[in-house]
């Protein structure tokens, strides 16, 4: 089994020693100690484990981190910069976005994703691009609020 | 408003859990492990032959209320250090709280006769000035850390920022019993709010005193106290700097009333909101301690299911690895996760369960009477009704008489952060961190399964991706800790989504029948409607309906069921509501103008007209849509929903389906519309085009365009929080409404992950406009679980509006 000893998450190249079949989601987890990435189900369903890997929304729960080990991952810690909060972070609590929140560091990632590449997204669009990710205290109609007001800016 | 009330012992009947496969499974020292609530020696022995059965509702309240927190004053500075710590009597708050479970909540018997004596909440004071608030309920996402802040700084008349909430850590904050019910807002924010009035009060009395003036000259303003001129003041740090002093709050002190609100009745924003969009906030999930170990569980092959034989050596050899082998209990601890996963696919195990049942015989199994009647048979402490009237005469004056079953399927509360905990022994004093809606309950299994006082045991409660009812038991803390015990160092443990579904619980599947008589004026003469398992909480109605007879039956269930958002009340709901519709379709009236006729009731008769108005209910649909109206009442909340669908019959035009009864009831409708369209009347049809259809026969597929729902709960604490609850709530909804179905057979969960158990997305959820009728004359109720009830029966209306086919069973899909 070959192992990947190097990430690039966040902008810094972080050291490690894991099997490349180990899921990204268990390696930013348990080795990185970035837990804002969240497992819900561990088939790539629910989105709760969404970073971006070359700015793409991609489950980290399904990805071996083997196959993106050069890649450029950014995770929920990585938006807020200089401690300033990233627009769509901002965007979720003027919106009220959230209620329990386990999905929110997952929604923003596939939101800055979706937004990264259409910038002024309408419903349709915001409902299939978010599609892949599930809000089980239903707050799916504060994040479209969020995602177009950012939209909007 | 008055707080006195008589204390009284309420109608119990003590209810057991489903111990299925578990009780038999588990022996060994581990044999005394409980998934639910202990129970007194002479429950435990009455209840022995029904040990088989759950009562979902009651169930909660059971947990033992014996907790007597031996404080003195030097306890609680040793806890807390100096300053100031006020404490509000608990038998009042513990009163209240049966009382809203009496009152305000239709399925949940009160545990009254097992009143703690002591303290209900406590506030301190540090020396910096913090004003530390503790109580032991539970946030899980229905924002009650900021409502209750919210609640306490309006009484303390400081800024909300100067409010720290403790929450439910069973050794810093008061017994509770946990947070269901939607009880927090109506009897802990009460009990908060004069806890907090009552320190506004000592703390301007101390002040007065230090500043050497009158306390009826202290102010409090900009957080500090002032006398008259503002020519002296003081911080609160100064006021409790070198404080030592502990104080009982008097039992007279007057709160705010709503009217009078200045920072309660305000969308204040998620107090702790940055933490959550910075994924800072630390869930049960992402706690590590040092030395921490992972867990797994080996899981029985089906409900029931005995061992046989295990081989555990192969992983007993695995390095850093710990093998629990204990009664039918096997799990492991090791270092990480890889290694747990390996170790536990290298033990071989061979089960054996017993043949069980599946989806197709739950209905008549479900129907079948259980013997010598179940717990809450016929009627219960909140469950069905004593007889009013007589049916047969109210049949016998009906000129209509109507029979109609429904059904409800189990569903699963699939919180998105599964079930999981982190145990750690220290000497002997177990600590376990883990999500659940009762963690002084939590605490009594884990004392009860190792044989320790409750003062060996802290649950602490982290801020929690959600449980909507589903996290009551403490199943995957005594697990942790069984782990932990064993390998001598902190296990975590999360529960995967598989476990999650397969053996946590479910709402209960239910079957309800109906019988009714409606004369042709549109007056309801009877209503016989009986209940079997799904529950007795939102049995009761607001109709006035002279015969009438409700009782709730008690069946033998399959599956493991519990506590849902809501209980019964959405089963309830959605059989009530669409028989109603069907009742005014029976005698062609407007299914509105039906209820009103019905209804008496002047907060029912609100929400219906504000729905009806936002709805714009008196316009016509167009030609293939249909709307929908349904009400309800429960916890003292009112809920009236509206629902627009779309109908899409696969048949082409002029088809045999188009033809006969159908063709004319489609032409009548053409030609309303056309007369509507004429007035100017159109309804607005504001669907995404990537909504998603649901197909609800072979040949017909529906699409929710709109809901608007009307909501009252007395007075709002945060409209921006209580309408994201609403919005939620219906969105939460639609799935059992639509899709949600636990499939089962042979003791095994055939749907256990998400992509075979379908959950609300964004392509499900249609715009939802929510409309706040707010009576600030009334106290206010909780809010999270009523919302839900509304939406599954608008719908079933609305599909028959549209397409005249009436569909009795949820989930509606067809399968």
């Amino acid at each position: 089994m070959s192992k990947i000893t190097a990430l690039n998450v966040n902008g810094k190249k972080l050291k490690l020693d894991v099997d490349s079949t180990t899921s990204l989601l268990a390696v930013l987890r348990n080795e990185l100690d970035l837990t804002g990435s969240k497992y819900g189900c561990g088939e790539g369903e629910c989105g709760a484990c969404t970073v971006l890997i070359d700015g793409l929304p991609t489950k980290s729960c399904i990805m071996p981190v083997g196959r993106i080990a050069t890649r450029q991952i950014t995770t929920i810690e990585g938006l807020e910069k200089d401690g300033r909060l990233h627009p769509v972070q901002e965007a979720f609590l003027k919106a009220d976005a959230m209620q329990c929140a386990y999905c929110t560091s997952g929604m923003i990632m596939a939101s800055v994703g979706l937004l990264a590449k259409n910038p002024k997204p309408n419903r349709d669009e915001i409902v299939k691009g978010m599609n892949g990710n599930v809000c089980r205290c239903g707050t799916y109609q504060r994040i479209i609020t969020a995602i177009e007001s950012v939209g909007k800016a | 408003m008055s707080f006195d009330f008589e204390v009284k012992v309420f109608e119990v009947e003590p209810w057991l859990i489903d111990k299925r496969g578990r009780k038999k499974a588990i022996s060994g020292t581990f044999d005394k492990l409980k998934f639910v609530g202990q129970f007194g020696e002479n429950a435990m022995s009455d209840m022995q032959d029904q040990a088989d059965f759950i009562e979902v509702e009651r169930y909660e309240l059971y947990e033992s209320a014996g907790y007597h927190f031996q404080f003195n004053r030097r306890q609680f500075m040793r806890t807390f250090g100096a300053g100031i710590v006020l404490i509000l009597p608990l038998r009042r708050l513990l009163a209240q709280q049966g009382q809203g479970a009496r009152q305000g909540e239709s399925g949940r018997g009160g545990g009254g006769e097992r009143l703690p004596q002591d303290v209900g909440a406590w506030i301190h004071l540090d020396e910096d000035g913090r004003l530390n608030v503790f109580t032991g309920k539970v946030e899980i996402g229905q924002n009650i850390r900021t409502s209750l802040a919210q609640a306490i700084a309006e009484e303390l008349h400081v800024p909300l920022s100067m409010i720290r909430m403790t929450m439910a850590d069973t050794d810093l904050t008061p017994f509770d019993m946990g947070t269901f019910g939607s009880l927090t807002t109506p009897a802990m924010a009460p009990q908060l709010r004069r806890a907090a009035a009552a320190a506004r009060e000592l703390l301007i009395d101390l002040a007065a005193q230090q500043l050497n003036v009158e306390p009826g000259s202290v102010r409090i303003v900009d957080a500090r106290f002032v006398n008259h001129d503002k020519s002296k003041t003081l911080s609160f740090a100064d006021v409790a700097k070198g404080k030592k002093l502990v104080k009982m709050i008097p039992e007279k002190i007057a709160t705010t009333p709503a009217k009078d609100w200045t920072i309660a009745g305000t969308s204040v924003a998620k107090v702790d909101g940055r933490d959550f969009v910075t994924g800072k906030h630390q869930y049960t999930t992402d706690l590590k301690l040092p030395g921490m170990l992972t867990g797994k569980v080996v899981r029985p092959s089906a409900f029931d299911a005995r061992l046989v034989s295990a081989d555990t050596k192969a992983a007993e050899a695995m390095p850093g690895v710990t093998v629990v082998h204990d009664g039918d209990f096997i799990g492991v601890a090791a270092p990480d996760q890889q290694t747990a996963a390996s170790a536990v696919k290298a033990i071989a195990v061979d089960w054996k369960a017993p043949g069980q049942p599946s989806n197709a015989d739950l209905f008549d199994l479900l129907r079948k009477p259980v013997e010598g009647g179940g717990p809450g048979e016929g009627r219960g402490c909140g469950g069905g009704s004593r007889p009013v009237g007589s049916i047969t005469d109210g049949l016998a004056a009906a000129d209509q008489k109507l029979e109609q079953s429904y059904t409800v399927a189990y569903i699963a509360h699939a919180p998105l952060e599964p079930r999981a905990a982190v145990a750690q022994w220290k000497d002997d004093k177990l600590t376990v961190w883990t999500g659940t809606q009762r963690p002084f309950g939590v605490r009594n299994e884990l004392a009860e399964a190792f044989h320790l006082k409750e003062e060996q045991v802290r649950v602490i409660v982290p801020d929690t991706g959600s449980g909507y009812g589903g996290k009551h038991t403490g199943e995957c803390a005594v697990e942790a800790a069984r782990l932990a015990k064993a390998a001598g160092k902190p296990v975590k443990l999360v529960w995967t989504r598989e476990e999650e579904f397969t053996w946590g619980y479910h709402r209960p599947a239910g079957v309800i029948d109906i019988k009714s008589g409606v004369k042709k004026d549109g007056t309801i003469t009877a209503w016989e409607f009986h209940n079997y398992n799904s529950g007795a909480s939102g049995i009761q109605h607001k109709y006035n309906i002279p015969n009438q007879s409700i009782p709730f039956h008690s069946s033998k269930s399959p599956l493991r069921q519990g506590s849902y958002r809501g209980l019964a009340a959405t089963a309830n709901h959605f059989a009530r509501e669409s028989h109603i519709d069907e009742l005014a379709h029976a005698v062609e009236m407007d299914p509105l103008e039906f209820r009103l006729l019905n209804l008496k009731d002047e907060r029912m008769r609100g929400v219906l007209d504000a729905a009806a108005k936002a709805f714009g209910w008196d316009k016509t649909p167009a030609l293939d849509h249909g709307f929908g109206i349904s009400c309800g009442f429960e916890k003292n909340s009112y809920v009236a929903t509206c629902v627009e669908v779309a109908a899409d019959w696969l048949f082409p035009k002029g088809s045999e389906k188009e033809s006969g009864k159908e063709a004319a009831k489609i032409a009548a409708k053409q030609n309303k519309a056309a007369a509507d369209t004429s007035k100017g009347a159109s309804a607005s049809a504001a669907g995404s085009k990537d909504t998603a259809t649901f197909a609800v026969k072979d040949d017909l597929r529906i699409k929710i365009i709109r809901v608007v729902q009307a909501f009252d709960c007395g007075a709002v604490v945060n409209p921006l929080h209580l309408k994201n609850q609403i919005e939620g709530a219906i969105t939460q909804a639609l799935g059992g409404a639509m899709f949600e179905a636990i499939q089962f057979a042979n003791g095994q969960i055939l749907n256990p992950k998400f992509s075979l158990y379908r959950v609300p997305r964004f392509s499900d959820t249609p715009p939802i406009e929510v409309v706040l009728v707010e009576r600030k004359d009334i106290l206010s109720a909780g809010a999270g679980e009523t919302p839900i009830v509304g939406l599954a029966p608008a719908v079933a209306n609305a599909i028959f509006n549209a397409a005249h086919v009436r569909l009795r069973s949820l989930p509606l899909i067809s399968r």
